[in-house]
């Protein structure tokens, strides 16, 4: 096992996958003759070459629509966003087309691709260029949606995801294409769709989370240890498909839940956590299920203020210790 | 009629002028479907049998004939929701089309997709879709497809002209342009972009809108299928031996309102418009004349053909009548086409 970036992790998955696989191939802004704006790409123009590694216009729309049209031909696209806050741009593709192809045509044609690329909040970016976007894509069936919030997990998910039959939305983060850790190697590493992994056991309360917020939730974590509650750190990873019996059986033992998330509160992740465990989990509850969000405006730029927005470790640690009745 | 840009100058020195006897009988059975397919799926509309938004292609049926019939079955064609008709003409059971309008089991798409959603992929037809101009980028990515595994398809998508006003128009051109993508955007000009004239939207004419791309540009009068046909079958041939995208301006008229919600003529066109292009414009009854006064065709064949085509689509709609419903269930069978065996993809609670 090596260790190695989350950066490198899904490079290797891509490059692993487009080894493997003759249908699949890269298109995105950057991702060819410059490496990748974030360098997720790097050295594969020139292993692959460019039909298969391919730098497109800044035409989110069109090369979106670009990999829906060719993966209902048969190919297999990983459409790269810079970042999710430009795919805004493409989301009549990625609704409209990609999640209702399957369907709308009787299962005469599907658009089994990926789309990926950061999201959620950097620093000091501002609002357009700052914001978690999984909620917009979780609302429509017909898509996937995975976040992966570690480097085993980004490369063996990745890998998992061009190899699904349908559109999955993989988004990353770009405070994590830095961070190390270990990554099994093999080919055939692969995570499945809807498996959560508990990322910390503990008995006293459950904090459901997914992407880079599971990093604030094992700091959080240590920090209540310290005070002597025990949590359980969830890590979702898929989040459509979603780990239901792994949430259920988490809130069963400790009796208390608090969802974090990086995204807006209303409409987001935990809303669906939460309905799920009103609607399955009602007699499992001692308290309230809380929830730990981005705060309800767009992203400041002011640096104190921008933190104030951010669900951070002291906000969980208080939502914990609030389910707790401590 | 053909004017323009490069790929026309070219065209002048090879262009046949006319066909013969055989394709004009053929391209005059499809257009005789067509609008018995169509007047049927109007009389349906009108009883209740179809519901929903339901476009009609009465009197662009020389598009849908001369666009097509020169095409391969490995071909491929993408459409918008004026796409009833572009499916026949590429192979799609006139029976499958008129039970996915009824929203029946075996419709094209299980009843699920309706008058905007007709799709026949086992004969290259790759959709009808619903959002003006989506279709662009998708059509950009079949051809992609062709590009990337060496093929010689072609894929003919089909736009109307309000659909040169989206983004979509404009970065699907630009990209199919730089990487010489062997697709067709074919314009059903039919003037009106639902009830407003072109002209009221858009400061040059639709012959110019791709030529900041560098994608050649063609007029063809889409009313007459001769025609069309012929220019289409070049302009096809041309795509296939690598001539890269094009554009055609393809002139048609709809003899209905943009949908059948809406009025034939009134605010946005004069009843004597519409009359005077369903007199003089009427894309079948021109090829009939043009075949009387050549002495290819008598009246009573003609009746002859006519009769043939009102027993398909007869035939058809019986079909689509007793066609069963869906099952409730088929709801989710292609949502996914993959379930993974872990995880929640349904949170509705629906128990069937």
């Amino acid at each position: 096992m090596a260790e190695i970036t989350y950066r490198d992790a899904l490079n290797q998955a891509l490059a692993e996958e487009m080894e493997r696989d003759e249908s699949v191939f890269l298109l995105g802004e950057e991702v060819a003759e410059y490496d990748g704006a974030y360098k997720v790409s790097k050295g594969l123009l020139e292993r692959f070459g460019d039909k298969r590694v391919v730098d497109t216009p800044i035409s989110e729309l069109g090369f979106t629509g670009l990999g829906v049209g060719a993966a209902m031909v048969g190919l297999r696209p990983v459409v790269e966003f810079m970042t999710f806050n430009f795919a805004f741009l493409a989301i009549d593709q990625l609704i409209n087309s990609a999640a209702k192809m399957g369907s709308m045509s009787g299962g005469q044609v599907t658009a089994p691709m990926v789309l990926r690329g950061p999201s959620g909040a950097a620093l000091q970016l501002g609002s357009q260029h700052s914001q978690a976007c999984e909620a917009w894509y979780l609302h429509a069936p017909g898509l996937k949606v995975v976040t992966p919030g570690t480097p085993a997990d980004a490369k063996g998910l990745l890998k998992t995801a061009i190899r699904d039959n349908d559109p999955v939305v993989f988004m990353e983060s770009e405070l994590l294409y830095n961070l190390k850790g270990e990554v099994p190697d093999g080919e055939e590493f692969l995570i499945p769709l809807g498996v959560a992994d508990l990322k910390r056991e503990g008995g006293d309360v459950s904090i459901i989370t997914h992407g880079q917020m599971i990093h604030v939730a094992l700091r959080a974590a240590d920090q209540l240890a310290k005070k002597g509650l025990e949590a359980d750190v969830l890590d979702l990873r898929s989040l459509r498909p979603l780990d239901v019996e792994s949430i259920l059986e988490s809130v069963a033992k400790t009796n208390r839940a608090v969802c974090l998330e990086e995204g807006w509160s209303y409409g987001g992740v935990g809303a669906q956590v939460t309905s799920v465990l009103m609607e399955e989990a009602f007699d499992d509850l001692d308290a309230p299920v809380l929830r730990v969000t981005q705060a309800d405006v767009p992203m400041p730029y002011n640096k104190r203020l921008e933190a104030w927005t951010k669900p951070n470790v002291a906000r969980l640690v208080e939502a914990c210790e609030k389910v707790c009745y401590v | 009629m053909t004017e323009g840009g490069s790929v026309s100058e070219l065209s002048k020195k090879t262009r046949k002028n006319s066909l013969d006897k055989e394709k004009m009988i053929e391209l005059l059975k499809r257009m005789l479907l067509y609008r018995r397919f169509e007047e049927k799926a109007g009389e349906s509309y009108a009883i209740g049998k179809i519901g929903g938004f339901c476009h009609l292609h009465i009197g662009q049926e020389a598009v849908a004939a001369g666009c097509i019939a020169p095409l391969r079955k490995e071909d491929y064609v993408i459409g918008t929701y004026r796409e009833h008709t572009q499916a026949l003409a590429k192979g799609v059971a006139p029976e499958a089309v008129m039970a996915e309008l009824y929203g029946k089991a075996p419709g094209t798409s299980g009843g699920l997709g309706g008058s905007m959603h007709i799709f026949g992929s086992d004969v290259g037809f790759m959709g009808g879709h619903g959002i003006v101009g989506g279709q662009l980028a998708l059509a950009l990515g079949i051809a992609w497809g062709i590009h990337y595994r060496g093929g010689d398809q072609v894929c003919v998508c089909f736009l109307g002209d309000a659909a040169v006003n989206q983004g979509a128009f404009h970065e699907s051109l630009n990209m199919a342009a730089i990487w010489n993508l062997p697709v067709i955007y074919a314009v059903e000009n039919n003037a009106y972009g639902m009830g407003t004239k072109f002209s009221r939207v858009s400061e040059t004419e639709m012959s110019q809108k791709s030529a900041s791309h560098g994608v050649p540009a063609r007029i063809i009068d889409g009313q007459d299928v001769v025609s069309t046909y012929i220019d289409f079958t070049e302009i096809v041939e041309e795509v296939r031996q690598g001539a890269g995208p094009q554009f055609v301006d393809v002139q048609c008229y709809r003899f209905k309102g943009h949908s059948m919600s809406d009025p034939v003529s009134g605010t946005y066109r004069s009843k004597k418009e519409v009359e005077d292009k369903t007199e003089n414009a009427d894309p079948i009854t021109t090829l009939a004349d043009q075949m009387f006064d050549s002495a290819l065709l008598t009246p009573e064949e003609l009746k002859e053909m006519d009769m043939e085509a009102r027993e398909i689509v007869r035939k058809a709609e019986a079909f689509a009548e007793s066609a069963p419903e869906p099952d409730t269930k088929s709801l989710y069978d292609n949502v996914y086409s993959e379930i993974n065996p872990n995880g929640r993809l349904f949170f509705d609670g629906r128990v069937i």
